[in-house]
């Protein structure tokens, strides 16, 4: 969100004002009045657009900010509910420019992207006139230095006055970028206030969580809970990689790949029972067991939206019979509390075994299917009784 | 034949003294790849000890660096387990030793890591998989990485894939046909070698015949190669790509694989493929049978 993003940009000397965030009214009226002025109330939502849907307001008295903060509070915006503000000096820009560093995925390197044409509507300006909107490559290896920095302000045409200011904030931006590991450094705007002074006024900064996890734990601070669904919070919890649908066929599977697959497949299959969907990404990984399985089972049999549960599973490394009996021994650890049917196809590695485990056990939840297509409508079938 | 890999092929293992070094060393000897030693340089001067694929005793040199690895063994593979945090460094160390091949098993290695070690590595010699990858495996002759080598064995195709658990899917579902290499190339947003590469590669393997490319959401990695293909590959290529259902902005267990605005969807990927006349199938097992068409028709 813009005020995390702009404590990053503070954190590496990058010029911004950082505000005041709150979560009531009352607070923003407080905040409003030591600003003293002239202030912005900000909606603090990861989206783009706020403006447009009335999340920014400006505030010329305290009261003011009481009004708007109350509004934009509790307000919706892309399907997301404002649950802060920030509140900041209002500082109307003379210009307004449009920097980024990102990460290029397609060429393998970094990306700078620079425009003074413009900051909120640069999308605009990439339609009507691309060449006002600089790519510049930055090279992984060797980085932004001042020299690289001085290329990348003259390429963007950054206007005399504050060139200089540029070149020191573009440094410090790449030092948010490499330093923070990140994946984008937004400013948007970018902009030349009175006095010729260069601010970031908005910005964005999405981290890499391959990085937080071991560089960054103080990462951890910028998520905010309550905003998270309830059962991906709880599969993050158990340490599962979870993502909520909105469907009906609860999913496990071992893979990313095959998890995928296995969303796609059990959508096209119900497609002949009623449309019924899937409820959900989970992939337990290579390990597949009871405990596992079991922990993925709790999150997928509390979504009340989930009607069946399909378990796909292919033996690669995993043997088929560890992850059978990681199904019996999770249905034993649930107890009543396993209540939906459970489709199960096993492939692969000790298939035969597997499969004899699930046969014995004999439990009335649990139907094998052997093909993943067959399973796939036989749990979309179940699912739309 | 084969791409990148085969019976000559003598594989080190950096991280071979942790647990996923220790177990993937096991089953690549039971495969009958030619693993030559490790590197540890807290372990240097010690030896492990696994079974090869007739169940005799194996004893494995653990050496301090790459470079003395080279020296002793002759090595020209390295398969890295080796934590994300040291991933970067060990695969510098490689390169700066001149491996021509090394294979990056790793999850979660941070994607600027990734970043540095591709910048590293241009001009040299080295070539680089993964990471976040489960290797390559050229059935019957070598295995680099964590592929099951049970599946099945040599044949006609050539199989190139962003994931672990499709790749073995699908080798499952031609196992009668067999494949002559079959390269996870990674689900992270950059990987060392990349669909094209591969592409290339089966295109002047003779014993390829038909190329199975397994794509999912992300990036443009699809794209770019549906337009190589039409220009470059004259094998016959069957398509599959995972993630039709995959929302917006959510990462689908892979890092890379997260579609962005209307970017990177798996609907855009089916029809760049499809639009240079690569046969895409629904599902695993139609893309399966797609390619069974084909290698019946040969």
């Amino acid at each position: 969100m813009e005020y995390q993003a702009k404590q990053l940009f503070a954190k590496h000397g990058v010029a911004t004002t950082l505000g005041t965030v709150v979560e009531t009214a009352e607070a923003a009226k407080a905040a409003a009045e030591e600003i003293g002025g002239v202030t912005v109330i900000k909606a603090q939502v990861k989206a783009g657009g706020r403006g447009k849907a009335g999340g920014v307001k400006i505030a010329k008295t305290a009261d003011d900010a009481f009004e708007h903060a109350s509004n934009i509070l509790g307000m919706e915006i892309k399907g997301l509910t404002v649950n802060r503000v920030l509140v900041t000096p209002a500082t109307p820009p003379e210009e307004e420019y449009y920097f980024s560093f990102l990460l290029d995925r397609s060429n393998r390197q970094y990306l700078c992207i620079a425009s003074v044409e413009g900051g909120v509507e640069i999308e605009e300006v990439a339609k009507t006139n691309p060449e006002a909107v600089r790519q510049i490559p930055v090279d992984p290896g060797t980085g932004v230095d001042e020299a690289k920095a001085r290329e990348i302000a003259t390429d963007a045409k950054f206007p005399e006055a504050v060139f200089e200011q540029a070149v020191e904030m573009i440094q410090a931006l790449y030092k948010v970028f490499v330093e923070e590991d990140a994946t984008l450094v937004e400013v948007n705007p970018l902009a030349r206030l009175a006095g010729d002074k260069l601010e970031a006024l908005d910005g964005k900064v999405s981290l890499d969580e391959n990085a937080s996890e071991f560089r960054h734990p103080e990462h951890a601070d910028f998520e905010i809970r309550e905003e998270a669904d309830p059962l991906e919070a709880k599969a993050k919890d158990l340490g599962l990689n979870y993502v909520k649908l909105d469907g009906q066929v609860g999913i496990i599977g071992n893979g990313a790949g095959l998890v995928m697959s296995t969303l796609d497949v059990v959508a096209y299959a119900g497609e002949a029972h009623g449309g019924v969907k899937p409820a959900n990404f989970l992939d337990i990984g290579g390990g597949a067991n009871a405990q596992v399985m079991a922990n993925g089972l709790d999150v997928i049999l509390n979504d009340p939206q989930v009607k069946s549960v399909f378990v796909n599973v292919f033996g690669g490394i995993t043997a088929c019979d560890e992850v059978a009996n990681g199904i019996k021994g999770a249905l034993e650890l649930l107890g009543d509390a396993a209540t939906k049917p459970l489709v199960v196809r096993l492939d692969g590695n000790n298939v035969e075994q597997g499969r004899a485990i699930l046969d014995e056990l004999a439990h009335p939840l649990v139907t094998q299917v052997d093909t993943m297509d067959g399973a796939a409508d036989k749990a979309a079938e179940l699912a739309n009784a | 034949m084969s791409i990148y890999l085969n019976s000559d092929s003598k594989i080190i293992v950096q991280g071979i003294t942790g647990g996923m070094g220790a177990k993937h060393t096991a089953l690549m000897l039971d495969s009958g790849a030619s693993i030559v030693g490790g590197v540890n340089a807290r372990k240097a001067g010690t030896t492990v000890t696994h079974k090869d694929a007739d169940g005799n005793d194996v004893e494995l040199p653990v050496f301090g660096s790459v470079a003395e690895a080279i020296k002793e063994t002759g090595a020209n593979v390295s398969v890295l387990f080796v934590p994300p945090a040291f991933t970067k460094d060990a695969a510098i160390e490689a390169i700066d030793a001149e491996m021509p091949l090394i294979v990056v098993i790793t999850e979660g290695v941070p994607v600027q890591d990734t970043a540095e070690v591709w910048s590293y590595l241009q001009g040299k010699s080295t070539r680089m998989i993964g990471p976040n990858c489960p290797g390559i495996i050229t059935p019957g002759e070598s295995l680099a990485g964590i592929t099951p080598h049970t599946i099945t064995g040599k044949g006609p195709v050539g199989l190139v894939s962003k994931s672990g658990t499709l790749t073995y899917q699908m080798m499952f579902e031609l196992k009668d046909f067999g494949f002559s290499t079959a390269i996870g190339i990674g689900g992270d947003p950059i990987v060392g070698t990349t669909h094209i590469d591969a592409l290339q590669a089966f295109e002047e393997d003779p014993e390829t015949k038909v190329i199975v490319m397994i794509g999912e959401i992300g990036g443009d990695a699809e794209e770019r190669a549906a337009a190589y293909i039409k220009e470059n590959i004259t094998k016959p290529v069957v398509g599959y790509v995972a993630g039709f259902t995959a929302p917006e902005g959510k990462t689908m267990g892979h890092a890379g694989a997260i579609v962005s605005g209307s970017a990177g969807t798996a609907q855009a990927k089916k029809d760049a493929l499809e639009a240079v006349g690569v046969k895409v199938g629904k599902t695993p097992s139609e893309t399966a049978a797609l390619a069974r068409e084909i290698l019946q028709s040969l």
